[in-house]
This record gives C-alpha cells, sequence and structure tokens, in this order.
C-alpha cells in the first residue's frame, strides 16, 4: 500500500474545475515529483492535501486514512508538513523560534504549566530548543538562529522554511517550489538536501517545482498536472519523452513562477 | 542572566521596595495605578499584541474583576485576598471564553467592533443589576484581609499590588516563552503556516481571550481595592483605547513594553487631569505619533538605540 493514495481529486473555485479527477500515489522513503505548466493545478494539490481547502470530490488516503475530511492542524498531527511556494515564515519571530514552532505537535506543555514555569515545561522547552539547533545545523542556519525570519535572504527563509517543516517530525514533506529564486550552487546544496531526508530519515517527499535538473535529478517518480488533469505519471526520464507532455510544455509557456 | 540585566533587576527591586518609604502618600497610589494598568496593558498585549486580535472593550472585563472582587469582599469577607482575587479573574476568564468565542469568526475591524459592543453592555449590565451592583449609587468597596492583615494604608495596598504584579510579569514571561505563547506569535504573524505547522488556531486564539480576560480581571479586583470605590462610570469606552495606547505607545508583543506603556499613559493622565476635556484629543494625538515615529513603541524603539 502506498504512503499517500491521491485517488479522483476534484475541486472547482466558482464553477471553474482547477482539478478534475486527479489520482497518484507517494510510495514511503520515496522522492515525487509534480510539475506541470502554470495554473495546471499544483499548488492546488498542496493546499488541498494540507486541509486549506475542501475538495468537491475525492480522497487522499494516508496509510489508508483520508486526509480530506480534516482541518490543517489535525492533518500536521498525522505526520504531513509543507513549506510554501512565496515562502510563509514567521517573519517577526526568530530562526530558531520558527523551528520551535514547528514542533508544537511534539510539545505538550499547556497553559497553566507555560504560566507558572513547571519544572516539565522546562524540561521539554530545553530539549525542544537542541532538537531545533540541530535541524538549524543540518540545513545550514545554525549561524543565525536569533535573528528575525524576515532579515533572511529568500533562500534562507525557504531552508529555513523546510526546518520548519522537519521538526513536525513528517512522514510526507511537501515541498512548494524550493529551488524557485535559488541559485545553482543553492540549488544543488537543496538537492543533496533532499536526498539525505529520503536516504537517511525515510521520508517520502512530494515536491512541486519548475526546475527540470532538480525534478529529473532526485525524484524516483513524476507525476504530470495539465489543466487539472493529470497528463502522465512515471519514471522521469519516461515522463521526459513523453510526446503529451513535450507538447504541453512547448505549447505553453514554462519555468516562471506558478499563479 | 547579564551581569547589566542582573543590577539592573536589582535596582528595580530596590526601587519597587522602597519607594512607599520616599516618597509622599500620592505618588504611592499613582505608582499603584501604574502596576494596575500594567497588568491590564500585559493582558491586552497579550491579546492583541501577541495574537493580532484587536480589543476595544478590557474596560468592561476591568470592570468585570472590579465588581467580582468587590461583591466577593462584601459577601465573603472571610476570604482571603488572594482567594478574591483569582476567584474574580476565574471569573472575568470564563466571560472572557464566552466572548472568546464568537469572535472567532471576526477579524480586524469587525472584532473592534464587537469587542467595543462588549465594553457597553457590561456597563449597561452593571447599570441594570443595580440590586446588586447599586448601579449609578456606586459600590464602596470594603478592605482587603489575608488573616489578621488589613490592607487599609496607601503603603500595604502598594505591596499587595507590587506582589500581584511581579507574580503576573512572571508567568507572562514563562508563557510567551513556551509553547503557547510561540503559538500566539504564529497566528499574528501567518495564520496558514501556523495551522499547518500544527497549531489549533481557533482553541489558541479562544485561549488568548481567556487569559487576557483573567489578567485583566485581576487588575480590575485590584483597582477596586485601590481605590475603594466602584462605579459604571469609570469604566467607559475612554478607558477601553486608553488601554490600548498602553500597548501600542509601549510595544505591541512586548512584555516589558506593556508596563512602560502602562507608566507613561496612567502618569500622563495625572498631570494632564486638569484638561480632561480634551483627554481624547491628546491620547489619540500620542497615539498617531507613536504609530508614526514608533510604530514598534517604545520597546522596540530602545531595542534599536541599543544595538547602535
Amino acid at each position: 500500500m502506498p504512503l499517500l493514495a491521491v485517488q479522483d481529486l476534484s475541486i472547482s473555485f466558482g464553477g471553474l474545475a482547477a482539478l478534475a479527477g486527479v489520482s497518484f500515489d507517494v510510495e514511503a522513503g520515496e522522492v515525487a515529483a509534480l510539475i506541470g505548466p502554470n495554473g495546471a493545478g499544483k499548488t492546488t494539490v498542496f493546499n488541498l492535501l494540507t486541509g486549506l481547502y475542501r475538495p468537491t470530490r475525492g480522497r487522499a488516503m494516508l496509510d489508508g486514512e483520508d486526509l480530506l475530511g480534516l482541518v490543517p492542524h489535525e492533518i500536521a498531527r498525522r505526520g504531513v508538513a509543507r513549506t510554501f511556494q512565496n515562502t510563509e515564515v514567521f517573519r517577526r519571530l526568530s530562526v530558531l523560534d520558527n523551528v520551535l514552532v514547528g514542533q508544537h505537535t511534539r510539545l505538550s506543555g499547556g497553559l497553566l504549566g507555560g504560566l507558572l514555569g513547571s519544572p516539565r515545561v522546562r524540561r521539554e522547552e530545553a530539549e525542544a530548543r537542541r532538537r531545533a539547533e540541530t535541524l538549524l545545523a543540518r540545513v545550514g542556519l545554525g549561524d543565525v538562529a536569533d535573528v528575525d525570519a524576515a532579515s533572511l535572504p529568500l533562500g534562507r527563509q525557504k531552508r529555513l522554511e523546510i526546518a520548519r517543516a522537519l521538526a513536525l517530525g513528517p512522514r510526507l514533506l511537501l515541498l512548494d517550489e524550493p529551488a524557485g529564486g535559488l541559485n545553482p550552487t543553492e540549488t544543488r546544496e537543496l538537492m543533496r538536501l533532499i536526498r539525505g531526508l529520503r536516504d537517511e530519515d525515510g521520508l517520502a517527499i512530494l515536491v512541486v517545482e519548475h526546475n527540470m535538473e532538480l525534478v529529473m535529478g532526485i525524484s524516483e517518480r513524476v507525476v504530470v498536472l495539465h489543466y487539472g488533469k493529470r497528463l502522465a505519471e512515471g519514471k522521469p526520464h519516461e515522463v521526459a519523452r513523453n510526446p503529451a507532455v513535450i507538447e504541453a510544455y512547448l505549447g505553453s509557456g514554462s519555468g516562471d513562477a506558478d499563479a | 542572566m547579564t551581569r547589566a540585566r542582573l543590577a539592573g533587576a536589582v535596582a528595580a527591586a530596590a526601587i519597587l521596595l522602597a519607594w512607599p518609604l520616599v516618597v509622599p502618600g500620592y505618588f504611592v497610589f499613582l505608582a499603584t495605578l501604574v502596576l494596575v494598568n500594567g497588568i491590564v496593558a500585559l493582558g491586552l498585549n497579550l491579546l492583541s499584541g501577541y495574537t493580532n486580535q484587536l480589543s476595544f472593550g478590557h474596560a468592561g472585563f476591568f470592570a468585570i474583576g472590579g465588581y467580582a472582587t468587590a461583591l466577593l469582599t462584601i459577601h465573603a469577607g472571610a476570604l482571603p485576598v488572594p482567594v478574591t482575587l483569582l476567584g474574580a479573574g476565574l471569573a472575568t476568564a470564563l466571560v472572557g471564553l464566552a466572548l472568546g468565542i464568537p469572535c472567532l469568526r471576526l477579524e480586524g475591524l469587525y472584532l473592534a467592533m464587537a469587542t467595543l459592543a462588549f465594553g457597553f453592555v457590561v456597563v449597561e449590565a452593571i447599570l441594570h443589576l443595580d440590586w446588586l451592583t447599586r448601579g449609578n449609587d456606586g459600590l464602596r468597596v470594603p478592605v482587603a484581609r489575608l488573616g489578621p492583615l488589613a490592607f487599609s494604608t496607601e503603603a500595604s495596598r502598594y505591596y499587595l499590588v507590587v506582589v500581584v504584579t511581579v507574580l503576573m510579569v512572571a508567568g507572562a514571561v514563562n508563557l510567551v516563552r513556551t509553547r503557547t505563547g510561540r503559538a500566539f506569535l504564529a497566528i499574528r504573524e501567518s495564520e496558514v503556516a501556523a495551522q499547518t505547522s500544527g497549531v489549533n488556531v481557533a482553541a489558541f486564539k479562544t485561549a488568548a481571550f481567556v487569559v487576557s480576560a483573567f489578567y485583566t480581571g485581576v487588575a480590575g479586583g485590584l483597582f477596586a481595592f485601590v481605590v475603594g470605590y466602584l462605579s459604571p462610570d469609570a469604566f467607559d469606552v475612554f478607558l477601553s483605547v486608553d488601554f490600548l495606547v498602553m500597548i501600542i505607545v509601549g510595544g505591541l508583543g512586548s512584555v516589558g513594553g506593556s508596563l512602560i506603556g502602562a507608566a507613561i499613559v496612567t502618569v500622563l493622565h495625572d498631570s494632564l487631569a486638569a484638561f480632561q476635556n480634551y483627554r481624547p484629543l491628546i491620547f489619540g494625538g500620542i497615539m498617531v505619533a507613536a504609530m508614526l515615529f514608533m510604530p514598534g513603541g517604545v520597546a522596540s524603539t530602545a531595542r534599536a538605540w541599543r544595538r547602535r
């Protein structure tokens, strides 16, 4: 059984079908890429999988449980973490605090324990801080833990979002254009990081990306969306040779930021 | 804690403790009011500065805490004052819960309108429950007691307020550094990212209302003891605006800023007593100036200066 099984996923906005009957799987420990021209519905898939949108039809089974009836924080609690295309870091919080918020579901300190500063809460906080520092070191942000997230350049904000998502302890990680705005060196670092997450942590990763070097370089499976429908699914080299895919890409401009 | 901070803390503690011994009685009263308002500002800041839910109705919570304390002291005079204040705080927190849940659906201007209306409703309720609150005649508040101790002098009430303030500040400092406080801030910064990080936004927004009301209710209880007399006209909408001015001038999302803002507004009020009619004008002007020239309040301006 795949870790994530998306079946017949459909959503309309004001009568316009943004996604129509999209199905695909993501296996445990696999990197899958979701590609397609602008407006194909890639980010919409993420917004559905994380509960920000409600589908008009379809299911998304995570380990046999349908995510699509759940609200966002319940989905997060089940181990689905994401980043955002136009970064959504907590701008006026420190880099460290951003990652600490990411650990929200793993901590249990409540209102009263927080007010009273109970020993249990203090211990838990100290552990959380250590974990956050480890994660920041892993994504290469160990030196900026105390600065405001807003003051980081875009490339580092994107890595911060990945660290925050990892802090959740996810089973499935959704990366929305992680290489957007990165230079080639940063992109290669990112690819190394993503491979490490798959090989060392056994994470399943679904990535929306326009950068074909990254898509072809790290993914085991590519799903192509076009006008809200699945155009193709398969191994990277198969998809790259698929005439329908080539037609879709050449027929409409691509490579720019998604709408 | 660095040596400089430690020295600062010791100096602040010494000033706080010695204050009634070195200044005339009136300034003891004024300092007491500063601390009472400081607790309100803390509570309001947790809601508005930390969680981005603007309230124009905190005079209502303040009144509920005050009347609850007065009524508890009148009808259950044997209760020690910590129990009375805790009871008043919890009663106010319950009202905060009742207001917070329907307010979940509101944001920005609409939330401001709803809380504004809440403030008016509280005053009307006090007027109409005159069998309990004595309406416009006002309510005389008996002296606070703790066993054999009676807080009948200005200085003794000052020390009572100091102790409660220290506890409330410590609670707020703890809270904002832990999971709950971070969830508040995350909601302020990005509700979408907070949700997808696993924060139950509705629950924490409501929790912010409850904590905020608790703080303001306890402060209202202290206020009742400090002034010794309550009447509904003391809790008008201008008081709610004053509380907002405190946190805007002091610094949204800052514990220290809440206290500084409370001090500035309270002392300014006192020195402008002769110009009572111009109060809204003067405070409106201060608020606009603070937003224009110190958008982060005194707290962030001070931080920026220190970094130079």
